[in-house]
């Protein structure tokens, strides 16, 4: 009984760590988001040349082979350092979708140039979760139309996959004729999402898809997963920023941090977050080792680390005081990171359903 | 990650479940829902001889005198509380240690044997009116006349001071050095002469806490453990093994079940309460929560297995693990509605009424060895590394 990671899996996170902290400090984050850019180009290329984008692609389609368990500790590093570059859609649930319905044909095609990050995919699965507006696609013949939302790295994207009405998975060229991507501005500016318009569209079924579910489930589940372990690092972040913060700033002749009005809210986050950690490792570990277990624990991971991450981007920026309030400090966008975690694929009353039908409640 | 354990543990494993099916007829009863029962001696003795309580006391000591293996220690208490079969004592998991650790070769010959098989009780004098979470300002005295310590002072919130056979209390014997180093550790037996216990009666209608006042109370001078001034330091070994048991993830997820259950039977206007939304979104919030607990706690198993310090994992394990059992008990109440509030045996109660009893017994678990906000100040300076409130001039 290990109840830990392994050496190789602590170095792994210490390098992306250590690169994204080089590659992609808050000046960095903060010129990207004013130009309006989810992609910086030299943070993807270092996470290809680190094998990041193949990191769930087996080794025989150029990817490294990992399990979701790295993939989530990649994704803990990059909300840890809030960092825009496509991942949850594009490096993980594309992947794992092709993986788990596509044909060997689609797997040679596809999977090598993700692995190689020459190629971005968009994954539009929210009809799925829940419905808002009129979205929806239906399908006729092979043939697509209608609208996904919140296609998650849908504004970078050079192909999509999206689910039809009945949950299977079909990818399709971004520019395609009959598709129409619009960028949706969200509060966090360093992740993109998009609206995706499909009218009569050309579309490639992953045939594993059809009359199965499974395959749809386990793309959500790792996406749920991944959203989960970016809002563990962001909230990490935001702890580490209070402490250090409460260490430095003085008034009454103190630093604030001695005071236990500040101290016991720092105390507060690193006790609600700590806990958050092990959760995710179970749950991340399970979704590879236990399936029995894995989608109630990406439910159960994705829906509490969002319920903690509110708290702590809410108790952090409060532990900043005026200045937590300002652009000038950029606390903000771990802030607005964490809130988009929380309401893609499924905000957490959802997930809580979903996980007490899983468990035969409802 | 590798939640298998080897096949060593796996075979001990076997062992530990054999022993409970071949043995549990002569076992007192099912688990104790309510703490601080006694456990039958002679049941004791038999998990002893078998190495399944005082596992890792020395046998010369009257222990079962195995290594330490915390992973095996912990399958035996899995394996017990599944069964739901009454588990071994440690004797007390405060003053075992302590001793062990600490005291003279005569005083562990003395105390420990009758102490792990139960046949000896503790109760520990330490909280004062005066000094609870501030508890080095006690002002408790033992003076040396002779041979003997006299004693003159109080204790209060002493748990089972009514019928524990023995006290391991603080008294301080150097009135003019710091309050740190003038506290002395002191054993003696609870029928010495001078010492008065008066129950003090609780939120829950029980009294498991007194008062207990000390007038000219002699007691000789070996009954010190470590030396004189050095009473802090040795209650600090004992108060991190207090902390140890405390908040245990078992225990939590064994009434998580409870309250599943209870949302599957109880029904509101004819509808089960596990229907209802409302409560079933609060019943996956705690579900959560205990279950980032558990793991916790397999973290900071691995962690002790290796002989490490976990660190901020078991810093917060006594104050979330209170909490979260708090929150379970209030929960079961609010399922139950006006039935949660009936109590002492009424009609229509629910469960015998172990809810209410709990989520007031949990406030003060909470409050206890070491409050919340103690436990807090603790995570901040230990864990966070922020700095210490200061010295209030003239205090």
């Amino acid at each position: 009984m290990e109840f830990s990671l392994t050496e190789e899996q602590r170095l792994l996170q210490d390098s992306v760590s250590r690169f994204l902290q080089a590659e992609c400090p808050l000046a960095r984050v903060r010129e990207a988001a004013e130009s309006g850019s989810t992609h910086v180009d030299n943070v993807w290329s270092g996470l290809t040349d680190l094998g990041i984008h193949g990191i769930v692609i087996p080794e025989e389609q150029g990817g490294v082979g990992l399990s979701l368990l790295e993939a989530c500790l990649v994704a803990e590093a990059l909300g840890n350092c809030v960092v825009p570059v496509p991942f949850v859609g594009s490096s993980v649930m594309a992947p794992i979708a092709i993986l788990a319905a596509g044909t060997d044909a689609q797997k040679e095609r596809f999977l090598p140039r993700i692995a190689a990050g020459q190629v971005v995919f968009g994954v539009g699965v929210t009809e799925q979760i829940g419905r808002r507006e009129s979205e929806g696609i239906s399908l006729q013949g092979s043939r697509l139309s209608g609208k996904a939302m919140f296609v998650l790295d849908g504004v970078d994207a050079d192909q999509l996959i999206v689910a039809d009405s009945s949950g299977a998975l079909h990818i399709i060229d971004a520019d395609a004729r009959g598709v129409t991507t619009g960028k949706l501005k969200t509060i966090d500016r360093t992740r993109a999402v998009a609206e995706v318009l499909l009218n009569d569209v050309e579309a490639e079924v992953l045939p594993g898809s059809v009359g199965n579910r499974g395959p749809l489930e386990s793309t959500i589940d790792a996406g749920r997963l991944i959203l989960a372990a970016d809002c563990l690092g962001a909230s990490q972040n935001m702890l580490d920023q209070s402490v250090a913060y409460a260490k430095e700033r003085r008034q009454f002749n103190r630093v604030i941090g001695s005071f236990q009005a500040v101290k016991h809210m720092c105390a507060d986050m690193a006790a609600e977050l700590e806990p958050c950690r092990a959760l995710m490792w179970y749950s991340a570990h399970v979704y590879t080792a236990i399936p029995d277990e894995a989608r109630l624990m990406a439910c159960h991971a994705k829906a509490h680390l969002a319920e903690v991450g509110q708290q702590i981007a809410r108790t952090s920026t409060e532990v900043h005081g005026g200045m937590g309030f300002t652009d000038l400090l950029g606390l903000h966008y771990w802030f607005k990171r964490i809130g988009f975690d929380r309401q893609l694929l499924g905000a957490p009353e959802l997930v809580r359903e979903e996980a007490a039908r899983i468990q035969g409640w409802v | 990650m590798d939640l298998e354990y080897s096949e060593e543990y796996q075979a001990f494993r076997q062992e530990v479940v054999r022993f409970i099916a071949d043995h549990r007829h002569l076992a007192p009863g099912n688990v104790a829902r309510r703490p601080g029962e006694d456990v039958g001696i002679s049941w004791q003795k038999l998990l002893i001889e078998h190495g399944y309580a005082a596992r890792t006391v020395p046998a010369e000591y009257g222990g079962f005198g195995a290594e330490p293996d915390i992973l095996k220690s912990h399958i035996i208490a899995e394996e017990f509380a599944r069964a739901k079969v009454r588990p071994g004592h440690s004797g007390d998991n405060r003053l075992v240690p302590t001793l062990l650790e600490l005291g003279t070769e005569a005083q562990k010959k003395q105390f420990i044997p009758p102490t792990i098989r139960g046949e000896m009780s503790w109760c520990q004098g330490y909280s004062e009116p005066g000094s609870g979470s501030d508890l080095a300002s006690l002002g408790t005295r033992a003076e040396v006349d002779g041979d003997d310590f006299v004693i003159n002072g109080q204790k209060i919130w002493t748990s089972g001071a009514k019928t524990a056979d023995m006290m391991f209390c603080l008294v301080r014997t150097e009135p003019d050095a710091p309050k740190h180093q003038g506290i002395s550790y002191l054993l003696f037996p609870m029928d010495t002469p001078g010492i008065d216990v008066r129950p003090l009666l609780q939120m829950t209608g029980d009294a498991h806490f007194n008062e207990v006042f000390f007038t000219d109370v002699r007691v000789p001078t070996s009954s010190i453990v470590g030396k004189r001034g050095e009473g802090w330091f040795v209650a600090n070994a004992t108060l991190k093994h207090e902390r140890g048991g405390l908040g245990d993830p078992h225990a939590a997820e064994a009434r998580f079940h409870e309250i599943v259950e209870l949302m599957q039977h109880e029904t509101v206007d004819g509808m089960r309460l596990m229907d209802h939304a409302v409560y079933r979104d609060r019943l996956l919030k705690l579900q959560a929560r205990m279950l980032s607990m558990k793991f916790n706690g397999m973290r900071v198993l691995t962690h002790s297995s290796r002989g490490e310090e976990a660190g901020l994992p078991r810093w917060i394990v006594k104050l979330m693990g209170c909490e979260l059992n708090h929150q379970m008990a209030a929960m079961a109440i609010d399922l139950l509605g006006e039935l949660g509030i009936l109590y002492d045996a009424s009609p229509y109660l629910r469960d015998g009424g172990i809810w209410q009893h709990r989520y007031m017994l949990d406030l003060g678990l909470i409050i206890g060895g070491g409050t919340a906000q103690i436990q807090k100040n603790m995570i901040g300076e230990r864990a966070l590394g922020l700095p210490k409130e200061p010295k209030v001039e003239g205090a």
